[in-house]
């Protein structure tokens, strides 16, 4: 049974919120190895070198990613499979943005780029800003016919979705560079702009999923009829939630684009949207701590799950790579989530302060009963 | 008799295919009274309910709600104008709490925006209060203020149908529809029901519809009864004047109708 005190005040939480941020800050600071050098202290332990920066920061961009299609299929209940395709809209937005001139008349080898986005130069931000919005503009083109269909029509038709702006993107070459894709793309994705995406993005959706425009997402998820007898238009709180998402997907694309340096259309297949989804479903449908959780896991997970696909050497017998073989080993995971757990690890609860110091209060009258 | 109604339903016909569930339906309900739709199973009482709310479009005939014509008018539309109702089988937001579930109702009466509350604007933070506090006294009303906090699905079954009207009421309805209330109540919890939808009723100024199998729940509150049967209207009128009506004795089989009387 849920206790409807809450151990902490408001400001507590938010005091609490805050210091943990900075505490994640700090630590970011050290790990990219700058706090050494900008305080010159040399006996600060070894940052990290930069595959686990790389790994960091992939950590953040897929909390992201993960948050995004969460709040489309775990808060309002939309089953869509066009993840991918947003991505790859926010990643070439954002690099045709920030890629100078030049860089652009150099690179585009099979047609001419457009001499409008050739002059087009804008600072990183906005380019990541754009890629939402762009991404947004499409969500509504297919949302809006697909939504009112209901049922599981979304699916099929973001997977479709995703596949065109694959091959839109491959065909439409004075605009993307084609099957080429797009090389020295400026690594603006560091940790502090990862982490800083990251914490901006969570601080969004949970003030927007606690308030009651949050219920009303989840009522539309919990029971469509239900929510209309209760006024609510399920085709605006749908659509809604969709585009919500795929702006979220943009940004994460964006970033992933300036994060990776180099983007081409197969990086964009149904594959990606798989991950996320995995993130997604193993953390819990219907839980934002969970998506992040769930991004730390699985993203390290992937990294380490490689061995696999290197050659293996038992001494008396030698196992060649197969590649692939994560991708294998990752689909078993998820089937062993689905059939033993299907709520994911946090299932629809949130981690919060309060849910903590309960927590702790509980264990320490264990304690003192035990004494 | 100079009470304005506050729905009128003319020549009301609802076709599924072959079936006609409910046939030429004429139903003038007057402001503040409450009423009873009765019939045996399958007399088409639920299918005038999602007439009413805007489930289905009604194959011919009409309905004027509020002085306006609600025909084909979408559901949320016609909850906006004033029309709110339960479900025969209770349909509760189950993953989200008591206190959610009434919260999701007052949605349709808020006047800010989504960026508001990601903003944290003053004025839609001062709504989100409001929402909260006004869903809670209606909790306390129905006597699920305890309970706030649990998950809709862990509610007893008594307490859920309670939930479900607190929740129509936070949409601030003028005409309520219940849709089989006592079903599966015994019956001292009939009795509390009756004079709970007699309290609401002047408390929330509504004027209300209900469904009911139950005979004493309707001979006991209902001014004015309608009666079905396969689709069509057999009788109407007062308790008295249903009780001793042949067609209806004969439609339930002389059964309920006359032990109703004591
Ligand atoms: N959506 C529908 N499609 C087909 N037939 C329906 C539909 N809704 C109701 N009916 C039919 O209409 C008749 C009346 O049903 P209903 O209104 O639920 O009866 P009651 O509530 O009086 O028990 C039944 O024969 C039922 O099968
Ligand atoms: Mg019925």
């Amino acid at each position: 049974m849920k206790s409807s005190t809450a151990p902490l005040s408001a400001s507590t939480s938010r005091a609490l919120t805050i210091a943990a941020a900075a505490l994640l800050f700090l630590f970011l600071w050290w790990a990219d190895g700058s706090m050494a050098e900008d305080l010159g202290l040399s006996f600060l332990p070894e940052p990290l070198n930069g595959y686990e920066v790389q790994i960091l920061n992939l950590v953040a961009v897929y909390g992201i990613l993960a948050i995004s299609l969460n709040i489309i299929y775990g808060f309002t209940g939309m089953f869509s499979l066009g993840h991918a395709g947003f991505m790859a809209i926010g990643a070439y937005v954002s690099a045709i943005c920030v890629l100078t001139p030049d860089q652009k008349e150099m690179m585009w080898i099979i047609d001419e780029i457009l001499p409008s986005l050739a002059a087009l130069h804008t600072p990183f931000w906005f380019s990541v800003i754009l890629g939402g919005i762009v991404a947004t503009l499409f969500a509504l083109v297919i949302g809006i016919p697909v939504l009112r269909l209901g049922g599981d029509y979304l699916g099929i038709a973001t997977l479709g979705f995703s596949e065109i702006i694959r091959v839109l993107i491959v065909n439409a070459t004075p605009i993307t560079n084609g099957s080429l894709g797009i090389k020295g793309i400026p690594s603006h994705t560091d940790l502090f702009t990862s982490f800083l995406w990251l914490i901006i993005v969570v601080f969004c959706t949970v003030r927007l999923l606690s308030s009651n425009f949050g219920n009303v997402l989840k009522a539309v998820r919990d029971d469509e009829i239900a929510a209309q007898v209760m006024g609510i238009n399920v085709f605006h709180a749908k659509l809604f939630s969709f585009c919500l998402g795929a702006f979220l997907a943009g940004v994460g694309g964006a970033l992933l684009g300036n994060l990776l340096t180099t983007i081409d259309p197969k990086m964009f297949t149904f594959l990606l949207t798989y991950n996320i989804l995995m993130i997604v479903v193993a953390g819990g449908l219907g839980s934002i701590t969970g998506s992040i959780i769930g991004s730390v896991i699985i993203t390290v997970l992937l990294e380490w799950l490689r061995v696999v696909e290197e050659p293996l050497n038992l001494g008396f017998i030698e196992i060649p790579g197969i590649p692939g073989m994560r991708m294998v080993v990752f689909s078993v995971c998820l089937l062993i989530i689905i059939l033993y757990r299907r709520e994911g690890i946090m299932g629809m609860r949130e981690i919060t302060w309060n849910g903590i110091a309960a927590f702790l209060s509980r264990l320490g009258r264990k304690k003192e009963n035990r004494a | 008799m100079s009470r304005k109604n506050v729905i009128e339903v003319r020549n009301v016909t609802m076709r599924f295919g072959g079936v006609t569930a409910v046939s030429e339906l004429d139903m003038d309900i007057e402001q503040d009274s409450i009423v009873g739709l009765i019939g045996p199973n399958g007399a088409g009482k639920t299918t005038v309910f999602n007439v009413l709310t805007g489930f289905y479009r009604p194959t011919e005939g009409e309905v004027v709600f509020a002085g306006r014509r609600i025909t084909g008018m979408e559901p949320h539309k016609i909850c906006s104008l004033g029309m709110a109702r339960t479900f025969q089988n209770i349909r509760l937001f189950y993953n989200e709490t008591a206190l959610e579930n009434v919260m999701i109702g007052r949605h349709v009466r808020r006047s800010g925006h989504w960026w508001g509350a990601v903003l944290g604007l003053p004025g839609t933070m001062r709504e989100e209060k409001n929402i909260r506090k006004s869903a809670l006294e209606l909790l306390d009303r129905v006597g699920l203020a305890a309970h706030a906090h649990e998950a809709a699905s862990a509610l007893p079954y008594g307490a859920q149908r309670r939930l479900e009207i607190a929740r129509a009421l936070a949409t601030e309805p003028s005409f309520l529809l219940l849709d089989e209330p006592a079903a599966g109540m015994n019956p001292q919890e009939s009795l509390e029901l009756m004079n709970f939808i007699r309290q609401i009723r002047d408390e929330f100024h509504l004027t209300i519809l209900l469904i009911e199998h139950d005979m004493k729940v309707v001979m006991g509150v209902c001014e004015h009864i309608w009666v079905l049967e396969y689709g069509k209207l057999i009788a109407e009128g007062n308790a008295d004047a249903i009780r001793s009506n042949p067609r209806v004795i004969e439609a339930y089989l002389g059964e309920d109708v006359n032990h109703a009387a004591d």
